[in-house]
């Protein structure tokens, strides 16, 4: 009883007040429906000299141990475009 | 036995606090509660209470203060009258939805304007349905009571809901009055200790509070929050039945005076119901079956059971110290009336708007209400239902 926060939990079920008992729950809130415009990332221009996902305020491009990007997350970024500003190679345009 | 003193409802109301001892009292001075916080800074400057002090600079403060201090874990008190309140609301509703049970005492004032520093009840009832839970005090000794009683209504786990004792500004809060105070230690007992089963400032589990809650959410905490205050009517009487034991006053829902064989029925509030009983003594010299109704709890609003002691009577008047400035009548009015017609009591009944800015409402005056009920039960017939009480040019 009052221990969900899932979107199927009834009023019974949902904590009391909407409280969150779990840390690092902002994984599981998808904020990439917000975007209105969308960044691409395009590979062959990228150097991967680190710019882009230090600026990213959404934690949207990942890095993996080889420390070298990949493509977006879609689902988190919410296509603010300031990783395409700092880009000096051209290797994000927003679409 | 209790203590025997006189005190005023101010006075009343900071000795509960002192007892109380909560963790943190946020106010901000204003008339007529003023005297509330400066009591009670008088008590933690004394050393009288353990309590942290926090002298902010606005109502708004005040409410967000107490937020903060209740989520961290802290019991949390403040006090305020009319536009103090108003600077407060948008807080209030923070406070109810977070599920904090912070305690006020609001000392009923007209809510400017233009600028009036009286008593009606416009402050209380602008936030009405804010998600609060509303006592209503007829007197000194009713306003330190429902404040000794207020955490264990408000802190229990099936309400968990925000708390305000309402006192009347100026007729209560500053007439000083013989009242029988309870020993600080059985006070102590009675409250007991604030233990929070989820709060900020627990280090093996760290929360969020008051996340963003949007369409998939809002609603069904909302439901929560009405079935809270369904849940509270029962702990409200628990809490009374055990308050009873303490001290040998007892509480209700409402209190019915002389209401046994009462044809002619009002129902009101606060310190009215005291100049109410005097023309009910009155009448009944008479020969006159008078009775009144006296709301205690006004928020969860007990319509059943009103409805059911408005049966037998023949004529009801209900009294509202706030016009709702709706064209149909004030909140109790309508509360009333709304409660009778689903329980299917039908019982002619009329609206009285009084007192506004602290008008003077006298034995007189409350007797002509019932002069009008009476006529009512003779011609059969109501007339207007939303009249006004003592004001110039009625008609």
């Amino acid at each position: 009883m009052h221990n969900k926060t899932d979107k199927d939990a009834t009023y019974e079920e949902l904590t009391i007040g909407g409280n969150i008992y779990t840390a690092g729950n902002a994984k599981s809130f998808k904020t990439g429906d917000w975007r209105s415009k969308t960044p691409e990332y395009i590979v062959e221009n990228c150097k991967q000299c680190g710019l882009c996902f230090n600026v990213c305020p959404d934690d949207a491009i990942p890095v993996k141990e080889d420390l070298k990007r990949r493509d977006f997350d879609y689902d988190a970024c919410k296509g603010c475009g300031v990783c395409a500003k700092v880009c000096p190679f051209k290797a994000i345009e927003m679409k | 036995m209790g203590i025997r003193e006189r005190l005023s409802g101010n006075e009343a109301a900071a000795i509960a606090m002192k007892q109380i001892n909560p963790d943190v009292v946020a106010a901000f001075p204003i008339t007529p509660s003023t005297e509330i916080p400066q009591y009670f800074s008088t008590f933690v400057s004394n050393g009288e209470v353990d309590t942290e002090f926090v002298a902010v600079e606005s109502e708004h403060s005040a409410m967000s203060a107490c937020i903060g201090a209740q989520a961290a874990g802290g019991r949390a008190m403040t006090a305020t009258s009319a536009n103090g309140l108003s600077l407060m609301w948008e807080m209030i509703y923070i406070a109810s939805s977070l599920r904090l049970p912070i305690v006020m005492s609001l000392v009923n004032r007209a809510v400017s304007g233009p600028l009036n520093i009286h008593n009606d009840h416009s402050d209380a009832m602008g936030v009405r349905d804010s998600g609060w839970i509303q006592l209503f005090s007829e007197n000194n000794q009713e306003a330190y009571d429902n404040l000794i009683m207020a955490h264990r209504i408000a802190e229990h786990k099936d309400v968990l809901l925000p708390l305000m004792v309402c006192q009347d500004g100026f007729i209560t809060s500053h007439s000083i009055e013989n009242i029988e105070l309870i020993e600080d230690d059985k006070v102590k007992e009675f409250v007991g200790k604030y233990q929070p089963e989820h709060y900020l400032l627990n280090d093996k589990e760290p929360i969020a509070v008051g996340p963003l809650d949007l369409q998939g959410y809002l609603f069904e905490h909302k439901v929560q929050q009405a079935e809270a205050m369904r849940k509270a009517k029962d702990v409200i009487l628990e809490v009374a039945k055990d308050f009873e034991k303490m001290t040998g006053r007892k509480y209700g829902l409402f209190e019915e005076y002389k209401m046994e064989d009462a044809e002619l029925v009002v129902v009101c509030m606060n310190s009215t119901a005291g100049t109410t009983k005097a023309t009910v003594d009155e009448l009944r010299a008479k020969g006159v079956k008078a009775g009144l109704l006296k709301i205690r709890v006004f928020r969860p609003f007990p319509a059943e059971e009103v409805a059911k002691a408005l049966t037998k009577a023949k004529a009801v008047a209900v009294l509202d110290k706030a016009d709702s400035l709706n064209a149909v009548g004030g909140a109790l009015f309508e509360d009333v009336v709304s409660g009778m017609f689903v329980s299917k009591v039908n019982v002619p009944t009329v609206n009285y708007i009084y007192g506004i800015g602290g008008r003077d409402t006298t034995v007189q005056d409350i007797e002509s209400v019932y002069n009008d009920l009476s006529k009512i039960v003779e011609n059969g017939d109501i007339g207007n239902p939303y009249r006004y009480l003592g004001v110039r040019g009625d008609k």
